[in-house]
């Protein structure tokens, strides 16, 4: 008997932590009591990219979407959809405008928007079983390069997509592999690079989680073209689900002779090696990475060299990330116009920024979550449309795009296309695909701070003004944001972030100071007022703000009721009941406890 | 399992296809609904749906959506099944079996040939 439902049970690591393994036991039990398991399959996926409202699950064929499920709704659930066929309304998702349950996946703006390549089987498959990856087209892209296609054929179709890397630099991959292709040597490399290294961004995490084979089939692709036998994937040891899939994958894939020798019985080798980092942030930049699977310190190279001629162990290796490698069976099954179609494309017809990237949607914005949409899209689409717009109906303030040396967007550049070279010139970058979203509550200089403090920390220190400026760059946020800033610190700042940008060896410092950089330009005002007034416009910076009773709103609308003095856990609060209350600043530590629980909006801060 | 060559790859993926047909929007030619209320279960529309789902393998019938939904409404005729094949008028069917299934989806749904004996209706109420 065929199964008549699919219930598609997204694993990704959001909804592991979500609880959705004890789920997915749950729904067994339950469709074996209703004796049901014969006509209704649950099968676990990767992730949706919806992790906001998990753990959820898809009913397939008719895509009706349920969202933050607990194992007590199980019963429910079973009983009146999959026995009764009546889906269950209050496990839809409800936006917050409209209040009605809108039942269908694909007509929740979240997922209306977006455009699936390199994510394309995410939630549709499951992530262990290679027959659902090969229904999926799984293997026709590589079968196609090996049968009809030679090397220089797949190498110039990759260039003729346009299609750029997807880690951050955004260099243009056939060129990438065209200079290796050029390069003579016995032996050459491939790298899948997956240490995702970005606070908030997990990108590769989720497509090697939800389709690892598209990350193998492209590589075998990139192998053919290249003559490569030797693979490498370098993983971040914080990925347990990630490494145990792709695992799964790699004994899958050898199982079917599709790693290994003499591939589908075409000659050709290949083996895959997984690497795991121990977390160093700088291992995301190529030649660090190299460094650190040959045994050494993570530390950049000089790359006056590229290592597409000359990397690991002095060969020529191309290193491309995970969400690139997922892009390439694609291309090469649909053809580089189809994708080259996708995106934004420069004046003459090259360049520009082809096809999708995904992006990892998160900070002060209804819906977060992972969202792979088509490149030229505006920022105002991803934050507004797909996003669901600003939490608690606050404002909007900035975007910080690129991970955490990325540049922070005012509301005036929402409506940029996001686009590798736009982002560039705005002060910003594409980076791997860190999206967040502040609003009016947050601090600029305090997240310039924050980002600062992140990057100085991860700072592999080869480099002195990477190591020794960012830290100086600190030191003067830290004191401003206490107090003690003064407008010469503004102008150490700028001569400071040119100086690291420009003697840096790599990234990681040619892009430290992006996030102080644009906050100077974009929020001028806020520096100008933690510096010139001692004050912090969003109230976050502790030492610059001071909670105020007013006398007159207490007595007349409060009777002095005293329920900021008795909560006041300084005991700084004094007053009697039916008289005015009074902060002793000297006490006050600023937690914000009289604030929140005045009833009659008699405390302010300023 | 043995090391696959393409052609086997091929092969593989066409049996592969079969079972993700579920999850893929595809071209489709309608759907059969068994109505699953409290009354048609206990009137034996499970049964019903068990021979369905059968027959439609056995048939090896692709383009047609097998589904439940919930009491029509007329439970003393129960077990119920509305045929809904796209660009018709939908058409419910009363006091089925397991037998009477089987003969609407080969002539109803693979032929096109409405059973009028077994039907109640065609039509269907209408919403709001």
């Amino acid at each position: 008997m065929p199964f008549r439902l699919n219930i598609m049970l997204c694993t990704g690591t959001g909804c592991v932590s979500n609880g959705a393994f004890p789920l997915l036991e749950a729904f067994e039990k339950e469709i074996k009591k209703h004796e049901l398991h014969g006509e209704v399959a649950v099968i676990p996926t990767g992730c949706n990219g919806f992790c906001a409202v998990g753990p959820l699950v898809v009913v397939q064929p008719d895509e009706i979407f349920y969202q933050r499920l607990r194992i007590e709704d199980v019963p429910f659930l079973v009983q009146e959809h999959f026995l009764k066929g009546r889906p269950v309304k209050k496990f839809m998702y409800t936006p917050p405008e409209t209040k009605e349950p809108i039942p269908v996946m694909s007509d929740i703006p979240f997922f209306g928007k977006q455009m699936l390549i390199a994510l394309r089987n995410r939630g549709l498959i499951d992530p262990e079983n290679i027959d659902e990856y090969i229904a999926r087209d799984g293997y026709k892209g590589f079968t196609k390069a090996i049968t009809t296609m030679t090397p220089k054929q797949v190498i110039d179709e990759v260039k003729a997509s346009g299609l750029r890397g997807r880690g951050g630099g955004g260099f243009p991959t056939g060129l990438k592999w065209e200079v290796a292709f050029n390069t003579q040597s016995d032996e050459k490399f491939i790298i899948i690079n997956c240490d995702e290294g970005d606070p908030g961004a997990f990108m590769d995490r989720s497509i090697v989680e939800s389709d690892p084979h598209s990350v193998i089939e492209g590589v075998l692709i990139g192998a053919y073209a290249l003559g490569v036998k030797q693979v490498y994937i370098y993983v971040r040891m914080e990925y347990p689900l990630a490494l145990k899939r792709f695992y799964r994958a790699l004994e899958h894939a050898t199982e079917y002779g599709l790693l290994g020798k003499n591939i589908l019985g075409k000659g050709m080798d290949l083996e895959i090696e997984v690497h795991r980092g121990a977390g160093a942030f700088i291992c995301g930049e190529e030649t660090a990475l190299i460094r650190s699977i040959q045994g050494f310190v993570g530390e950049a190279q000089a790359k006056y060299i590229y290592p597409a001629e000359k990397g690991l162990n002095g060969k020529p290796t191309i290193i491309n990330n995970v969400e690139t490698w997922a892009n390439i069976p694609q291309i090469i099954l649909r053809g580089a116009k189809w994708f080259a179609s996708i995106g934004t494309r420069g004046k003459n017809g090259d360049g520009g920024s082809t096809g999708t990237k995904v992006f990892s949607l998160v900070g002060k914005v209804h819906n977060t979550g992972l969202v792979e949409v088509p490149m030229g899209i505006t920022l105002r689409e991803i934050i507004y449309d797909i996003g669901g717009g600003i939490k608690n109906n606050k404002k909007f303030k900035s975007v910080q795009t690129g991970g955490p040396s990325g540049g922070f967007l005012p509301e005036s550049l929402l409506d940029l296309p996001v686009d590798f070279d736009e982002l560039l010139k705005v002060g910003s970058m594409m980076g791997s695909g860190g999206m967040v979203v502040t609003d009016e509550d947050n601090c600029m200089v305090d997240m310039a701070r924050y980002f600062l403090d992140f990057v100085q920390s991860e700072s592999c220190g080869k480099c002195i003004p990477c190591r020794e400026g960012t830290k100086r760059m600190l030191d003067i946020l830290e004191r401003i944001t206490f107090g003690q800033g003064t407008e010469e610190d503004l102008v150490k700042l700028e001569e400071l972030s040119k100086l690291i940008v420009e003697s840096s060896l790599c990234a990681l410092g040619g892009t430290a100071p992006n996030p102080v950089l644009t906050t100077m330009k974009y929020f001028r005002e806020e520096y100008e007022a933690h510096v010139k007034n001692k004050k912090c416009p969003a109230h976050t910076c502790k030492p610059l703000i001071t909670y105020t009773i007013d006398g007159k709103i207490c007595v007349e609308k409060g009777h002095g009721c005293g329920v900021c003095r008795k909560n006041c856990p300084q005991s700084a609060i004094a007053g009697e009941l039916k008289k005015e209350h009074r902060i002793d600043p000297a006490k006050c530590d600023k937690c914000g406890i009289c604030y929140d629980v005045c009833k009659f909006d008699a405390i302010y801060v300023d | 399992m043995a090391k696959l060559t393409i052609e086997e790859l091929d092969k593989l993926r066409e049996k592969a296809v079969d079972k993700l047909r579920l999850r893929e929007s595809g071209e489709n030619r309608g759907r059969v609904i068994v109505h699953l209320g409290t009354c048609g279960i206990a009137a034996g529309g499970r049964q019903v749906l068990t021979a369905l789902l059968d027959e439609v393998e056995k048939q090896g019938i692709k383009d047609i959506t097998v589904t439940t939904a919930g009491c029509a409404g007329l439970c003393s005729r129960e077990p119920m099944a509305t045929i809904e094949l796209f660009g018709q008028t939908p058409v419910k069917y009363a006091d089925l079996t397991a037998e009477k299934i089987k003969k609407i989806l080969a002539e109803h749904v693979v032929k096109g040939k409405l059973i009028k004996e077994y039907a109640l209706a065609v039509g269907s109420e209408r919403v709001g």
